[in-house]
């Protein structure tokens, strides 16, 4: 097979290409590697690119290949969101703050893929602690959408999202804490799947907000993304909010026809500001899955418009309780000062990006004394009243479709001035946060030359049918064929 | 609601972050904005609603009381900005002022 050959290739045609001995795993990496030398001057989805590990990785993959050992990642080449910990190559989180960090052990997810004989090509690039919409809060660059340079890739998943949709990996791991996966996975034209809260061990997972943040897969194919769920799902003792119970193999339950399966159709998940082009990709969409032999339902989330002022307090509160322990002292910068509260001061006041200060000032004040009440209970509040509403919605359907995104990617520098309006990116993802409920992102069409994003959101440990749905409407739809030229 | 730059001050000394006054002000409307949006939960009714801080059914999850491998105190220690004689190195926690005072 020829270098472009190895570059288009799914995790799972990767697993046959290497069985069948049509190409090694070193080959494959090598590939991978070279397309990264290529394109990522110009794309920047890496912050470390793990040369020397991948293709040690990629030769022991070949040694277990051929000793009949082959699992299904085995010397598949994986990019790795630059907040997942891993004990050989550096771990930033896009933050001054971590510059330089490489931690003890690795994240329950990275040791399971290593388990697997994966191959890590490299640490993606993230907005700082995975705060942002664009992948341009990164204190080390933005990333550039491979589908038009002069676009964002979305965020915070940015990296993982563009090197996916721009070759340069198999297929790739992202966290989501309010559409971190799914939105950029939007943007950039490829699957994004973030599983149900507790699905997936959150251990070395830098954390961001601690009851909303899930890591998954970035991947070309639903087939892929159910891939990667099995490989790294289940509970983990190191995470005691992991969920007990087996695992069902994802893979298994792909179908191809839709009879008997209930669409919920949100009226609220229709809002102004939506691009023309959207709304008639997504409805398309919706059309297809009915000719497809799905029931379309209507329904209503009656919150969802208190979903971003709700995450806009809870996140950020747990962010700032969790950002505390970056403090000079135990590892990562530290700027000395003459008493230990100013080196403190000094050393956040700096390491920090605008993004990030803004997030632990919003929480930090959502739980200051006085206003305790008045914002953290009452979003608490809401957020029950959220939860209730997938509650209800899913008594009556099996998976709710929507757009993705409000827009397709928009312009670098176009949001940076305003926080709010980037905020508004993530309008139709974070319920499912909220909720702990899963939900997929898959390419539904284009406009405007750039990919639109359908949104299936399912119920909580349903997985399975989520991606059931999602491998249907793929396989008829065919949008996965098309590949960004760069 | 809009903040105070004395507000944006106290807040950022909670939270421990070192500001410019010119991130101060940046700040102070920034937050002022958002919080504005935010004011929009007021209108729901929520009194007798339980609050909900984490959606899965787990609580006290419990892990076996034994001893069990952990990383070396170098290893620990290898990350830190400065360390010495297997501790962290920080400058004085109490200056001798506060401890002449007794206040500590």
């Amino acid at each position: 097979m020829t270098r472009s050959d190895l570059t288009k290739l799914s995790a799972a045609e990767a697993r046959t290409a290497l069985d069948k001995g049509k190409c090694s795993s070193v080959e494959l990496t090598q590939a991978y590697l070279n397309r990264i030398d290529q394109i990522d001057g110009k794309v920047h989805a890496f912050l470390h690119v793990m040369r020397d590990v991948a293709l040690g990785q990629a030769e022991a993959a070949d040694a277990r290949i051929a000793s009949g050992d082959a699992q299904p990642l085995t010397g598949v080449p994986v990019a790795l969101k630059d907040i997942l910990v891993t004990t050989d190559a550096p771990t930033t989180a896009a933050s001054k703050i971590l510059d330089g960090y490489v931690s003890p052990y690795d994240a329950t997810v990275v040791a399971r893929l290593r388990e697997q004989g994966a191959v890590f090509v490299g640490k993606t690039n993230t907005d700082e602690f995975a705060m942002g919409s664009s992948t341009e809060n990164s204190a080390f660059g933005a990333t550039y959408n491979p589908w038009n340079l002069s676009k964002v890739p979305g965020g915070s998943s940015g990296g993982s999202a563009a090197s996916v949709a721009a070759r340069e990996a198999v297929i790739a791991l992202g966290s989501d804490t309010g559409g971190s996966i799914r939105q950029p996975a939007g943007f950039c034209g490829v699957v994004g799947l973030k599983p149900t809260y507790g699905r997936v061990s959150r251990y070395g997972l830098i954390a961001f907000a601690s009851s909303l943040d899930q890591i998954g897969p970035i991947s070309r194919t639903v087939e892929d993304a159910a891939i990667m769920l099995n490989a790294i799902a289940g509970h983990d003792p190191h995470d005691s909010t992991s969920a007990p119970g087996e695992v069902p193999n994802f893979r298994a339950g792909l179908r191809t026809d839709l009879n008997g399966v209930r669409i919920g159709i949100a009226r609220e998940y229709s809002v102004a500001g939506m691009e023309q082009g959207v709304t008639d990709a997504v409805a398309a969409a919706i059309k297809q899955l009915e000719d497809q032999g799905a029931e379309l339902v209507d329904i209503s989330l009656p919150h969802t418009e208190y979903a971003l002022a709700t995450y806009y307090i809870t996140a950020p509160a747990e962010a700032s309780a969790n950002l505390a322990r970056f403090d000079g002292v135990k590892y990562g910068m530290r700027i000395d000062r003459a008493t230990l509260q100013d080196t403190y001061r000094t050393t956040r006041g700096r390491g920090f990006g605008a993004e990030v200060k803004r997030r632990i000032m919003l929480g930090a004040y959502a739980l200051s004394s006085g206003y305790y009440d008045a914002y953290y209970v009452k979003a608490q509040k809401v957020r029950t009243l959220i939860k209730q509403d997938f509650d209800e919605a899913f008594k009556k359907v099996d998976v709710i479709a929507g757009p993705t995104s409000p827009t397709v990617a928009f312009g670098v520098g176009s949001r940076m001035d305003d926080p709010y309006q980037m905020y508004l990116a993530d309008i139709f993802t974070i319920p499912a946060n909220i909720a702990g409920t899963p939900g997929v992102a898959l390419p539904c069409g284009f406009s405007e030359g750039l990919p639109v994003s359908l949104q299936l959101l399912g119920k909580a440990f349903d997985e399975g049918t989520l991606l059931g749905v999602a491998h249907a409407y793929e396989q008829a739809a065919g949008w996965c064929k098309h590949t960004a030229e760069i | 609601m809009s903040l105070t730059t004395a507000d944006v001050e106290h807040v950022a000394s909670l939270a421990r972050l070192g500001l410019s006054r010119e991130e101060t002000e940046r700040l102070r409307l920034q937050l002022s904005s958002i919080l504005e949006h935010i004011e929009v939960l007021q209108q729901l009714d929520t009194d007798r609603i339980p609050p909900t801080a984490q959606v899965n059914s787990l609580t006290n999850v419990l892990r076996e009381d034994v001893v069990r491998p952990s990383l070396t105190q170098r290893t620990v220690l290898a990350n830190a900005p400065q360390s010495r004689d297997g501790f962290f190195e920080v400058r004085a926690v109490m200056t001798e002022e506060t401890s002449e005072g007794g206040s500590a």
